[in-house]
């Protein structure tokens, strides 16, 4: 190329630290290496493994279809579980959220404390709230259909008071402006901004707890999940296998027809 | 040193992007493509380091035909033309000197870039392509600090860092204030006096292209209509090439006042 | 309750379907309702939650820490472990498939919508279902619990990640290829910058849910804290359910409260 005229030589800023990223990744591998030993996780257990896992698969296909009629009234139940659980959390969670929403409560002293409750209770799993409950109220869908409850409110809660908290202003002051009491304010100028975000996150929620509620009869609380423990127990893949794939069936089903609704709503 | 032999671009649609352009640029040339949007500028720009593909006819570039190049070799002609582009195209969360060193890798293996292991001249080149466009102190600040005029600087470097014998600007200046525009036009220019890079610029103003070119090209509906030193392209060859009188937004000078 | 300007007194009618909408609602709700069983509550109940609430507020603090074993802290640290592998084997799976489903990486539909699909069907495979398969394969512990929170995180995951891979912003990918860069390098240079900092948010995030996750796992004997927990539920040991829920729940803030920091700083 043609030869470049000299240039004078600016000022060049030093170099950032690479020590800082290089610390983290030291930090991050030691997490990895120290979690491998105390979970037993070497790459040669994973390989030993494979052919019972192989083993396994085998012995789960063909499916028996047969067993499908055993287990179409614990499928019903798996979905009221999730509608009726969903319904009360969705019900539950209309207060709570009003009260979590710094532009509607005003105080501080309400809606922090409250805050910090509901997300006290979302750090608990659907799984163990529901372990929780059968031991309180004895094995059956309703303790699954509380702990499916006391989830889908604090998930809802939390979606609905952060949707609650980008509002427009507008509406409100206007409702303020004509001498409308708080609840006035609520259903004329809240309402109406938030419905349909509240009947997404319902949805959502749904569809979230029909997978939940397929799981819990684990723990005895009702559904379909306590045929897995029945068919694994006797060593019957082949039954266990039409039980995950009924399920699946169901669960897209229903994701397909509440995304399609959610899709309607916003 | 840029060659297009009878190039036409259709599209799947039919209609015609390019229609029969015949052109040669020679090395050193500031030349300005001017036309209304819609013209055929940026296809044209585009199908000179085949961003975009014709259909018919032949472009080469200092000899080699790109048209018919392809892997390495139509890698290795890209590397001699740089691009640069009216959205400025850098990586917003990488730093400066990353973006301008991402300049460099049509010069070295894949391990080689990918492992960071560039030689130490690569980053000697780098810092004088920034000074080049007075922002080397910016080297370790990520590109999305910086204001759009120095970003296209850092865009200018990045071409620089490249070593192009060519450089294809697409409506450099359009996303930027009226004084930022005649920063990065002047760092343009003198690239192009000083090192002798052949420089194409796509532009919308009137009175920039007259400022800046040697040679202006006029496109309108994918023909070239004018081609010619920029003392001969008065106002009414500029109507010609617009169809129309010349109108107010097409003068940078208006809207500075 | 519309507040648009209606000049005429009338309502606007509300389309029909509407109604059809409604009544279908009614009647799976009355379906839902009606099939549920509403006895079969313990009498106990009440004592029970007040023995569980007694035990919660006067928890077994001994457990803490045992010396020999067995306690609350190394229950947590298994939780911590097997999220934390689970989480990064993930990753490591989820990247190709990211790139793999995201509609800007191919020219073909049905490429990007093959990747969808099999996230998709991975996403609705509970995980834990998937641990006890794997407790088939592995047998029982904390590996069989790794195993599946890293397979079912691909699900999600992979679908964050190619959304984030869709949003990208295509012009450095132009800039790298007009000056002769190759595919990897155009990976490396103007793809991995731009999703990188997504992908660590989402990773962070969904280690917040699998630390949740493996809370559960040790009910069905894939390690972790769920263990204890099922022991001291049926064997009515409220002392120590009290302390190993303030324990889950202390640990499940304390790195939502971490992460959380961390993903705001990465945005």
């Amino acid at each position: 190329m043609n030869a470049k005229p000299s240039l004078p030589i600016q000022a060049r800023p030093k170099a950032p630290s690479r020590l800082k990223h290089g610390l983290t990744a030291v930090i991050i591998l030691l997490l990895l290496w120290g979690s491998a030993m105390q979970t037993d996780s070497t790459l040669g257990e994973l390989a030993a493994g494979i052919p019972n896992m192989l083993d396994l698969l085998r012995e789960m296909f063909p499916p028996k279809w047969s067993y499908f009629n055993n287990i179409t009234q614990a499928m019903l139940e798996t979905i009221r579980m999730a509608l009726v659980g969903t319904t009360l959390g969705a019900i539950a969670a209309i207060p709570v959220a009003l009260l979590c929403a710094s532009n509607l409560t005003r105080s501080g002293w309400i809606y922090y404390p409250v805050r910090f409750l509901l997300n006290l209770v979302r750090t608990i799993p659907d799984l163990l709230l529901a372990a929780l409950f059968v031991a309180i109220f004895g094995l059956g869908p309703l303790p699954g259909i509380f702990a499916l409850a006391v989830f889908s409110m604090g998930l809802i809660a939390k979606l609905t008071y952060e949707a609650l908290e980008t509002i427009d202003h507008g509406p409100l002051e206007a409702m303020t402006s004509v001498g409308a009491n708080a609840l006035q304010r609520i259903a004329y100028a809240v309402i109406p901004q938030i419905q349909a975000h509240f009947a997404s996150y319902v949805l959502y929620t749904f569809e979230i707890n029909v997978r939940a509620a397929a799981i819990l009869g684990l723990v005895g609380a009702g559904g379909i999940g306590h045929y897995y423990e029945v068919t694994l127990g006797f060593l019957e893949y082949d039954k266990t296998s039409v039980i995950i794939i009924f399920t699946l069936a169901i669960v897209l089903v229903i994701d397909y027809i509440s995304m399609k609704l959610r899709e309607k709503l916003l | 040193m840029i060659e297009l032999t009878n190039v036409s671009k259709t599209y799947p649609n039919g209609t015609k992007g390019l229609n029969q352009i015949n052109l040669s640029i020679s090395q050193g040339e500031f030349v300005v493509i001017v036309g209304l949007s819609g013209a055929g500028k940026s296809t044209l720009l585009r199908s000179m380091n085949r961003l975009h593909d014709i259909t018919e006819g032949d472009i080469r570039i200092g000899g080699k035909s790109i048209t018919e190049a392809s892997g390495q070799q139509l890698r290795s002609i890209r590397r001699d033309i740089g691009m640069i582009f009216q959205s400025f195209n850098l990586v917003k969360r990488s730093t400066v000197l990353r973006n301008v060193m991402a300049g460099r890798v049509g010069y070295h293996s894949t391990l080689r870039t990918v492992l960071g292991l560039f030689p130490k001249e690569d980053t000697e080149i780098a810092f004088e392509a920034l000074s080049r466009v007075n922002i080397a102190e910016k080297a370790y600040v990520r590109a999305d600090q910086l204001s759009g005029g120095q970003q296209q600087r850092v865009a200018i470097a990045r071409v620089l860092a490249q070593e192009a014998k060519i450089i294809l600007a697409d409506e450099p200046v359009a996303s930027l204030d009226p004084l930022t525009t005649k920063q990065v036009m002047d760092d343009l220019k003198r690239i192009n006096q000083e090192l002798g890079i052949t420089t194409i610029v796509n532009l919308h103003f009137i009175d920039l292209a007259r400022a800046y070119a040697t040679r202006i090209i006029g496109l309108r509906a994918g023909e070239v209509v004018f081609d010619g030193p920029v003392w001969e392209a008065t106002d009414e060859v500029f109507a010609a090439i617009y169809g129309r009188p010349i109108q107010q937004d097409e003068l940078l000078e208006e809207r500075v006042v | 309750m519309t507040k648009s300007a209606n000049q005429t007194r009338r309502k606007p009618r509300k389309p029909a379907y509407r109604w059809l909408i409604y009544t279908a609602l009614a009647i799976i709700y009355i379906w839902a309702f009606a099939g549920i069983p509403y006895t079969g509550i313990k009498e106990t109940a009440g004592q029970i939650t007040k023995a569980i609430v007694a035990g919660i507020f006067s928890p077994d603090w001994d457990y803490v820490y045992l010396p020999d074993g067995e306690d609350l802290l190394r229950g947590l640290l298994d939780t911590l472990a097997i999220s934390m592998l689970g989480t990064f084997i993930s990753t490591i799976i989820c990247i190709p498939f990211a790139f793999w489903a995201a509609a800007n990486m191919s020219s073909a539909r049905w490429v990007s919508g093959s990747g969808k699909m099999i996230l998709s069907f991975i996403r609705t495979f509970p995980e834990i279902i998937m641990a006890i398969l794997f407790i088939k394969a592995v047998g029982p512990g904390s590996f069989a619990g790794v195993l599946a929170l890293g397979l079912h995180s691909v699900g999600m995951l992979g679908k964050l990640f190619a959304d984030e891979v869709e949003n990208l912003d295509p012009g450095p990918i132009e800039a790298l290829l007009a000056s002769g860069a190759n595919r990897l390098q155009i990976m490396w240079f103007a793809v991995l910058p731009q999703v990188l900092p997504g992908f660590l948010s989402y990773t962070l995030y969904r280690f917040e849910i699998n630390v949740r996750s493996a809370t559960i796992l040790g009910i069905i004997g894939a390690g972790g804290i769920g263990t204890p927990l099922i022991f001291a539920l049926s064997s009515r040991n409220w002392e120590r359910v009290g302390i190993i829920l303030l324990g889950i729940v202390v640990m499940i803030t304390i790195i939502d409260m971490i992460s959380g920091s961390i993903r705001k700083k990465l945005v």
